[in-house]
């Protein structure tokens, strides 16, 4: 028997759609490594700024497909935590610290807290109740800081700069901000596929399937949710602390109720509960912005089409389709 | 006396007017089968409910092993001992078969709250959980995913699931329900298999297997205990005659 247990655990019966999730994402890796001397041979430098907005956005859908894909938990207030890490960087700026540091910490831990602070009440209702109260949560937020006029209100604030890292100014041209939110990226992708494979990761994922099961065996659900929420919202406080680092600039706008839907549609769009998927889901999103923006006001409508053409040909969202094209293929 | 291990006192349940639970009042001792009969809509699943937690009663209590288990969660209960199964099968579809009995190794087995190392690999786990699928003749099913098992397959599953809780007392909701003659064949030998070592409470509609297994039995008609003792007795008892069995002979 014992070496019918080291068969089985050394086949997971996923172990294709692994790899070829794996295949997907060191491509993904690959290419864009290559992207600002290409951008540069190819005189579209705007390339690499574009490309840091996807991966900025990709890390926060990344996040909140922690949330959504793995723990079935449908929070409609994720853009606040991007917008709480955009401040942490632009309050701290305005008190001259500028090393990310000190910013990177205080944005991720402030989120971390307002995380569990929120997902403790929000986490009590499930469903729709739960879309609306995180929703909430997100509105409170976004008129907190609009109504903080020390820091630029409405208006937005500023940044002197890009941060320092370690007293340096490393990251003040756009391919040096690109790979690091590059790394910074991929070694989030990287922790959170561990993270989903482990035992945490089970619990949260056996609960999204079948919470009175889980209970049934012994496992509240509950203490899982929250942390898989407190996890996901310090990550999307690190898309803040890039994205304030990106436009030099923050404002009330990152964190509005809109932003947090588009985030939900990158993550629907690439594949709930695929990791790399909401990462190519946040890309073709703001690739669709950027192209459909130029031709037509009216771009929004044909994200629609889009988005429920996606969903109908494949439930699995982007990462779906290839997973379904590479079989046949 | 020794203290039996399920004590059920005075328990009481309503949906509006409608009694599910009436009073009712149970013993099983350590090492016992305790079968629960009665018709659909009796209440039995209810009783389960209530009995694993997962239904807070309106009164009444429910004492494990001497303690007082009333106020408790399931989750609670799970932890003492008192494993379910479920009527409608309700096992995780997407995992594979040997995950979801490992999983209820891994909820005793020291935290969940472990971030890096994949849990699929854990031999110690993946382990225990062989053993319990092995009790249930499933050993050569551990790789396949759940949702792919016959109907049959799933009823073992569950019945892994429930043993590698460790408990010592199994709440089984209608085991059979749904399974072809060979599938429960195999399923009332695995139950023999299964007295050996644990107490266990069985509602069944199948009265061969209720006969073939109980060592005592209760009869729940509209949430009352009309009857209760050895299936020799009940079976002879004229009030069980006329609610349920004569029925039953009659149909
Ligand atoms: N949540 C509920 N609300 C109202 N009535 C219920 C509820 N659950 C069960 N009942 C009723 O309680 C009675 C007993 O149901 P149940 O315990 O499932 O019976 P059994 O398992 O013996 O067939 C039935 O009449 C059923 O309709
Ligand atoms: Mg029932």
């Amino acid at each position: 028997m014992s070496t019918l247990v080291a068969r089985i655990s050394a086949e997971p019966p996923r172990r294709r759609a692994a790899l070829s999730g794996t295949a997907l994402a060191g491509l993904v890796l690959a290419a864009l490594a290559a992207l600002p001397l290409a951008a540069e041979a190819a005189g579209l430098p705007f390339l690499v700024v574009t490309a840091t907005r996807m991966m900025i956005f990709g890390l926060a859908a990344l996040s909140l497909d922690l949330v959504l894909g793995y723990g079935a938990m449908v929070s409609f207030g994720h853009a606040a935590f991007i917008g709480l890490g955009a401040y942490a960087v632009g309050i701290l700026d305005a008190h001259g610290i500028r090393d990310l540091a000190v910013q990177a910490p205080a944005a991720a831990v402030t989120c971390a807290l307002f995380a569990l602070v929120t997902g403790a009440i929000s986490l009590r209702t499930r469903g729709v109740y739960f879309i609306m109260i995180t929703l909430a949560f997100g509105q409170m937020a976004y008129f907190f800081m609009v109504s903080l006029a020390a820091y630029g209100g409405d208006d937005g604030l500023p940044l002197s700069g890009r941060s320092t890292l370690f007293g340096m100014r490393l990251i003040e041209g756009d391919p040096a901000l690109f790979y690091l939110v590059l790394a910074v990226l991929a070694v989030a992708l990287l922790a959170l596929r561990r993270v989903v494979a482990s035992r945490f990761g089970r619990v949260l994922r056996g609960s999204r399937d079948n919470a009175v099961r889980m209970q049934a065996i012994g496992f509240s659900p509950l203490p899982y949710r929250l942390t898989a929420y407190v996890i996901a919202g310090a990550i999307a406080g690190l898309a803040g602390v890039l994205l304030a680092n990106q436009a030099e600039f923050v404002s009330p706008a990152y964190m509005s109720w809109q932003r947090s839907g588009e985030l939900i549609v990158m993550v629907v769009l690439g594949g709930m509960g695929t990791l790399v998927g909401p990462v190519v889901g946040a890309a073709a999103l703001i690739a669709l912005e950027e192209v459909l923006a130029h031709y037509s006001d009216h771009w929004r409508l044909g994200l629609g089409v889009m988005l429920v053409a996606v969903v109908l040909l494949s439930r699995g969202g982007l990462a779906g389709l290839a997973a379904k094209i590479g079989r046949r293929a | 006396m020794t203290t039996p291990l399920l004590s059920v006192r005075n328990l009481r349940k309503s949906y509006g007017a409608l009694k599910v639970t009436d009073d009712v009042s149970l013993d099983v001792a350590s090492g016992e089968l305790h079968a629960i009969i009665g018709p659909n809509g009796a209440g039995k699943t209810t009783l389960i409910h209530q009995l694993s937690g997962s239904l807070p009663s309106d009164s009444g209590t429910v004492h494990l092993a001497g303690e007082d288990v009333t106020p408790l969660s399931m989750v609670a209960r799970v932890r003492r001992g008192l494993a379910r199964s479920f009527q409608i099968t309700s096992i995780l579809d997407g995992f594979s078969v040997l995950e979801n009995v490992a999983l209820a190794v891994q909820a005793r087995s020291d935290s969940s709250f472990r971030f890096f190392r994949p849990s699929a690999g854990e031999t110690a786990l993946n382990a225990e959980a062989m053993t319990a699928l092995d009790r249930v003749g499933l050993a050569d099913r551990a790789g396949r995913r759940a949702g792919s098992l016959s109907h049959g397959e799933k009823r073992q599953l569950e019945l892994a699931v429930a043993l590698a809780t460790n408990a010592r007392l199994l709440l089984l909701d209608e085991p059979l329900a749904g399974t072809g003659p060979e599938e429960s064949a195999i399923l009332v030998g695995l139950m023999r298999a299964l007295k050996a070592t644990h107490t266990i409470v069985l509602i069944e509609h199948d009265m061969d297997a209720v006969f073939a297994l109980a060592d005592r039995m209760s009869v729940l008609v509209y949430g009352r205990v009309i009857a209760s003792g050895a299936p020799d007795t009940v079976r002879s008892d004229p009030a069980v005659r006329a609610a349920y069995l004569g029925e039953e002979e009659a149909a």
